[in-house]
């Protein structure tokens, strides 16, 4: 497979939006859904995860000659497990609170299959820079999905947005806004039945989009092994 | 389905009779957004409208919703519900025939989950005079201009003071300290109930149900009540009769679990079908954290249905080349 040969253009096409990690290839669900409750653990986990993943990818492509095939997934579960360990003394040291929030679903970065996945079929065949590009956009689309569907959640279910985002950025303290007043909670949208009833509705916004702006030729030339969904846990 | 209207007929009257005219406000209210909502998705998804809305589905579950409802909902509780309902539970699952899950109890679960307070503030029976209790303080409450003294003559049912905080009084001792809860299952409700049991031996009289689901259902109920039952101590959990009685199970037993889509199709997996949601409610009522079950047992029944009809046909199948007749 010559992947190394994509464009800078097409791995950010890729990561964000047509191989989106979280709204196409139905990855790393678990903590998508457990804890983009709100804005503030959505943003969290997803900086958090996307350190994880430009780390990671990196250092999968620098040492991906010394690997062999037998040992190449303890290897990349171990480094996955190094990165997720930074990420996660980083969060202890500077948000506190917002680590506490998220309990186990920091260390839990390790078993999320975005991650492996990327390892796995782009940094172990590419070199450093565009895997790290490859990093930085897969993360990024997980993180921005991450985020639409927490503040979708918290909206819903609180009636605000923004909320105590002073625990994650010291100067974000007045970000929190009052969309609506007076507002009766829907608290089903912050409990998890709620996860799943906004993630279905992004997805089938996603679907939605992609069909009305499809090219015509764009059709044709689609071999995208990628866009497949696939069922996993993660 | 206007047969299932009409049978609904009994029970809307004793409901309304005991909770006053914020029932039939309800009713009303529900089946105006159902048609609406049913429409416009109807519309979205290129179907014919008319003949659709013309099979009065739509108005059966916003009816069953209406009735699980706290009397004079606030409009935008009402509105929510039935939108899960019928876009959601029903057309986001393929439309009439095609719905796993009886619209109506996901619509009734949407609500109590997402408005816990709301969804229990039912006014009490001795509150409301007759029929038609001061009707413009009921549509205020409809507008969600709910008013301060609300707090006052609302309660919670029966079912759910006698699970709570019966004070540790026998069961005696408490229908003699509340007068106004009648004898049986709380003042009221044991009228609803045999409203609701009336319209559904009609149904069964019209051959538009059979007995298996209802019979099995009850039947559970009464025997698991009986098998519990202590003759009434402190820690009772009330006579089979308060059972039957009580809550929604007549209404769940004849209306909501015998929807022919979201149960089973034979009438062996009915009857099984129908212990497991008697079951069910007895053990929410007594050991769960709600105080009637009726709607998240019939979901969980749902959910059974497909595996208990799979069952019996492989079951079936086993016998039929096993000993040949």
């Amino acid at each position: 497979m010559q992947q190394s040969s994509q464009s800078v253009k097409e791995i950010t096409l890729q990561g964000l939006w047509g191989n989106n990690a979280a709204l196409v290839q139905l990855l790393g669900l678990c903590p998508l859904l457990a804890v983009s409750n709100s804005a503030l653990n959505a943003l969290g986990l997803g900086l958090a995860t996307i350190l994880v993943l430009l780390g990671s990818n990196g250092m999968v492509s620098l040492c991906r000659h010394h690997l062999t095939p037998a040992i190449r997934l303890p290897v990349f579960v171990l480094i996955i497990a190094t990165f997720t360990t930074c990420a996660e003394l980083l969060l202890r040291a500077f948000a506190i609170e917002l680590y506490q929030a998220l309990g186990i679903f920091i260390p839990l970065i390790v078993t999320n299959c975005t991650i492996l996945g990327r390892a796995e079929s782009f940094a172990s065949k590419n070199s450093l820079l565009p895997s790290l590009l490859d990093g930085l956009m897969t993360g990024l689309g997980f993180a921005a999905v991450l985020l639409v569907l927490g503040l979708l959640r918290e909206l819903a279910g609180t009636g605000l947005i923004f909320a105590n985002m002073d625990r994650l950025f010291p100067f974000a303290g007045s970000w929190t806004m009052e969309v609506f007043s007076n507002y009766t909670p829907f608290l089903l949208a912050i409990l998890p039945p709620g996860a799943f009833f906004f993630m279905g509705c992004l997805i089938a916004l996603k679907n939605i989009l992609d069909k009305h702006f499809a090219l015509p030729e764009a059709e044709s030339e689609t071999p995208e092994t990628g866009s497949q969904r696939v069922r996993v846990t993660g | 389905m206007l047969l299932v209207l009409i049978a609904c007929i009994p029970g809307i009257a004793a409901m309304s009779w005991f909770f006053g005219a914020g029932v039939l406000l309800n009713i009303l209210w529900l089946m105006l957004c159902a048609l609406a909502i049913e429409a416009a998705i109807l519309i979205i998804r290129k179907k014919p409208v008319l003949q659709s809305l013309g099979d009065f589905s739509a108005l059966v579950t916003a009816l069953l919703l209406a009735l699980s409802m706290p009397p004079a909902s606030p409009w935008w509780l009402g509105l929510i519900g039935i939108f899960f309902a019928i876009a959601v539970a029903k057309h986001l699952y393929g439309g009439l025939g095609y719905n796993p899950f009886n619209p109506a109890m996901v619509g009734y679960a949407v609500l109590l989950i997402a408005y816990p307070l709301e969804m229990t503030r039912w006014l009490l029976p001795e509150n409301v005079n007759g029929i038609l209790p001061e009707l413009m303080t009921l549509i205020k409450q409809f507008l969600g201009n709910i008013p301060e003294t609300m707090d006052a003559f609302v309660g919670a049912t029966a079912l759910d003071q006698f699970k709570l905080d019966r004070g540790g009084l026998t069961i005696a001792e408490y229908w003699q300290g509340n007068p106004l809860f009648g004898s049986l299952s709380g003042a009221g409700w044991e009228w609803v109930n045999a409203g609701f049991l009336l319209g559904g031996l009609y149904m069964l009289y019209r051959k538009i149900i059979t007995w298996h689901i209802p019979a099995a259902m009850l039947g559970t109920m009464a025997i698991m009540a009986l098998f519990f039952y202590d003759g009434g101590s402190s820690a009772s959990h009330g006579s089979p009769l308060f059972h039957l009685f009580g809550g929604a199970a007549m209404l769940g037993a004849f209306f909501i679990a015998t929807d022919p889509v979201s149960g089973p199709a034979t009438n062996k997996a009915k009857v099984l079908y129908g212990i497991l949601i008697g079951m069910l409610i007895y053990s929410i009522r007594v050991w769960g954290a709600y105080p009637d079950g009726v709607a998240f047992a019939v979901l969980l029944g749902n959910f059974a249905a497909p595996a208990i009809d799979y069952f019996l046909r492989q079951q079936k199948q086993e016998d039929d080349t096993s000993h040949v007749e």
